[in-house]
């Protein structure tokens, strides 16, 4: 058994809590859930290993003498995992500084807080290593299982690489801490985790349209100017790749690299981690100023009131704001490639409206969330003298004129062109965002609007139907927009989904 | 001298109230209380304070039992019944990213008071509460104390009959807790009602009017500190004496 506070000890306590956030994401609290998320998760890992056989296939027999092509190709795949994983490990991060949680007992402790700090790093690392891992298992047991062992020396790189995303995300984090202080660190940390998330993705699909009219990532990576300007194979810029090829030296120094790396920056950072968590910690007593806009109260109706305080919280919640318009981001390559694939003629508008369909479903998802869930005076709304069903209806209100504020530019450009198109275009934004909106009161619970970020992981079935739902309502946009009658067929699909998410929702069954 | 709150008029009247979830948690209550009263309810913890006054606001509904709010009945017509009642909870509950003026701004619009009216009051509470310097800061960086300060202001910004606390001192300071305690004080000299559920002993022992002691969901003893003290057969004790002795009765009655 380890001595009481050192680095065993409490790294094994770190792991005990890690273990212990992951099993509750999973099963989302319920111990009940447990079975379940245990079948989810084995239905999804064979899910999984299907898409891996069905993409990297192929690819089984690639070898040591692989050429430059293959070398950019498996480069550019690292490179792409490695920049989710940076993402990731930013957004563990972030969350670590900015949580109070045990701080105060960590430093009125008598235990090193750098010892107890660099655990904490070496758990986000951990952390980082292991959903690299889980993640690229399915690609490399088809690729060892169809192309021969070598394969496996993959896993040490995927291992170096969460190590080398830990390190940067610490080296990111500080360096922000550094130059813009405690308070803007937290939301620009996050919007930069997401965007890096985000960003490489969408480029590489944008790219990838553009030269190939695909959407795969690779075609862009195979493209001959890629080609011409990589650099020799004998490079030891390639280390990484060669190293997924079985090559045992390049793996050695790989995985040498990244063990160096990250135990250096946590040399480095323990320290400062817990300065600046400290700093962190006392950002909740900073105070924002308001401009005063108006002196004078305002006459409003108990519902405008309600509508109006929706959306000024919306308007001073940033990362919110990011976040939730981050989902239309993801839309803009699928928007990209159907304009160039069948755009070219007159009907360009009908494959326009239903990427504006489906992102209208999503982002009323979470606005819905937001503000029929996430409410953070639940009590004083309760014991206000209005009708419940008026509560209900003001928030929905609230939803929908967003939607509306946000999308009302898009449909207007779109008048120019084809108004009847328009018309179905705005109906199916409607639908779509009531339909999300409804789908979210079917499944409302009581939480804090800071936990909007784990709102898909409490109610798995919430999330897929609203992806389904404005799927549906997307398609039965573009089938109206075209004219065809098969409109009704998909518009009856959409509906009777809806009833089907009524029919077992909590709300109506009494269930919590 | 102390005044004969029973030729007031009811200002809440409890009938038969029960609450069940595991086990029953308020059961069959009877409990009146005054127009102009200051009353405080207190009991062990679990004992059924908060169940009690949650479902008297209209966030739980009883399983049984009436309740009436001023001559209203607050479960058949219970829109009209918030208009004049007021809730806060130990924990206050507000927006992080609205400033105390627009939180009251916004109260006063679900409780649709005039704003001339509205901000008059809003203007006298932030100066009463002191919280005058931070009228247009953003709740966000607030200590508890001045959570709670914002979260009482707006409670009393629509100029309820019936205000009902749950434990409203839990966890402020000194300073702040005085700041309470006076305006309720001043509240119920302008004849208002106050209800308010409390550990601290001395609180209910200065404060209130009449005190209720609750356990296991009934009201097993009530009156003034003088009529409490007779009911134990001591006439010198504290209240937290008297207390400690009518619920060790009926812990060993039950």
């Amino acid at each position: 058994m380890s001595q009481p506070a050192s680095l065993t000890w409490l790294a094994s306590h770190e792991f005990r809590l890690g273990w212990r956030d992951w099993v509750s994401l999973m099963t989302a609290g319920g111990r009940t859930r447990a079975r379940n998320a245990a079948i989810g998760l084995v239905i999804f890992a064979a899910f999984m290993h299907m898409f891996a056989y069905w993409t990297v296939a192929t690819y089984a027999n690639a070898g040591l003498a692989s050429d430059t092509a293959a070398l950019v190709g498996i480069t550019g795949t690292l490179f792409l995992s490695w920049s989710l994983l940076l993402s990731q490990a930013m957004e563990s991060v972030t969350r670590i500084f900015y949580s109070r949680s045990d701080l105060d007992l960590i430093l009125t402790s008598p235990a090193s807080a750098r010892k107890v700090f660099a655990v904490r790093m070496g758990r986000i690392a951990s952390a980082s290593v292991a959903i690299a891992i889980l993640l690229a298992a399915p690609f490399v047991n088809v690729l060892a299982v169809l192309g021969g062992s070598h394969w496996l020396a993959a896993y040490g790189v995927v291992a170096a690489m969460g190590a080398v995303a830990t390190a940067a995300a610490l080296a990111l984090t500080i360096s922000l801490f550094r130059i813009i202080g405690a308070k803007r660190t937290r939301l620009i940390a996050q919007i930069v985790a997401a965007v890096i998330g985000a960003a490489f993705v969408i480029g590489l699909q944008i790219a990838a349209i553009f030269s190939a009219g695909s959407l795969s990532r690779f075609a862009a990576l195979q493209s001959n100017w890629m080609l011409r300007h990589a650099p020799d194979t004998g490079s030891a810029f390639w280390w990484p790749a060669r190293a997924v090829l079985g090559d045992y030296v390049a793996l050695a120094a790989v995985i040498a690299a990244g063990v160096a790396i990250l135990g250096a920056s946590i040399a480095l950072f323990s320290r400062r981690f817990g300065e600046h968590a400290v700093a962190a910690a006392g950002v909740s007593s900073a105070t924002v100023r308001q401009r005063r806009w108006s002196m004078r109260f305002r006459s409003r109706s108990a519902a405008r009131a309600l509508r109006h305080k929706e959306w000024i919280l919306l308007r001073r919640d940033p990362w919110l704001v990011s976040q939730t318009l981050m989902q239309i981001l993801y839309l803009l390559p699928p928007a990209l490639l159907l304009w160039i694939t069948f755009g070219k003629g007159n009907d360009a508008i009908v494959v326009l409206v239903p990427v504006v369909v489906m992102a209208a479903g999503q982002l009323a998802g979470g606005l819905a969330w937001l503000s029929i869930s996430g409410e953070d005076a639940p009590d004083l709304v309760a014991t206000a003298p209005i009708d419940a069903h008026r509560v209900l209806w003001a928030k929905i209100e609230a939803v929908i004129g967003m939607i509306a504020l946000i999308f009302a530019p898009i449909v207007a450009m779109m008048v120019y062109d084809d108004m009847f198109g328009a018309a179905m275009c705005a109906l199916g934004i409607l639908a779509a965002a009531g339909a999300s909106t409804l789908i979210q009161l079917c499944f409302r619970v009581q939480a804090r609007r800071s936990q909007f970020r784990r709102r898909q992981t409490s109610s798995r079935i919430a999330t897929f139907a609203e992806a389904f739902s404005s799927i549906a309502w997307a398609a039965t946009s573009a089938l109206a927009a075209a004219q065809t009658w098969t409109a009704l067929g998909a518009a009856i699909v959409a509906l009777g989904l809806l009833a089907g998410i009524w029919m077992i929702s909590p709300s109506r069954t009494g269930a919590h | 001298m102390q005044t004969n709150y029973q030729s007031h008029p009811v200002a809440l009247a409890l009938r038969g109230v029960s609450k069940r979830f595991d086990r029953p948690a308020v059961d069959a209550l009877d409990l009146t209380v005054y127009g102009g009263e200051f009353y405080a309810l207190v009991g062990p913890n679990g004992a059924g304070k908060t169940t009690t006054l949650r479902m008297v606001v209209g966030l739980l509904r009883p399983d049984a039992g009436s309740i009436c709010i001023d001559g209203i009945d607050a479960l058949s017509d219970p829109v009209a019944a918030k208009q004049i009642t007021a809730w806060l909870s130990d924990e206050p509950m507000i927006y992080d990213k609205l400033t105390p003026y627009e939180y009251l701004e916004f109260v006063a619009g679900l409780w649709r008071i005039e704003p001339a009216t509205a901000e008059a009051r809003a203007r006298d509470l932030i100066g009463w509460l002191g919280l005058e310097p931070h009228a247009h800061e953003r709740c966000e960086g607030f200590s508890k104390g001045m959570r709670q300060k914002v979260a009482l202001a707006g409670a009393l910004v629509h100029d309820p009959k019936l205000i009902i606390l749950d434990e409203p001192l839990t966890g402020l300071d000194a300073g702040t807790a005085r700041q309470v305690k006076n305006v309720l004080r001043e509240r119920v000299r302008a004849g208002g009602t106050v209800i308010m559920t409390t550990h601290i002993l001395e609180v209910a022992e200065r404060m209130a009017d009449r005190i209720g002691i609750i356990a296991g969901g009934r009201l097993i003893a009530e009156g003034t500190l003088d009529e409490l003290r007779r009911q134990t057969g001591e006439t010198a004790t504290s209240l937290e004496d008297t207390f400690l002795t009518l619920v060790a009765e009926q812990v060993a009655a039950a």
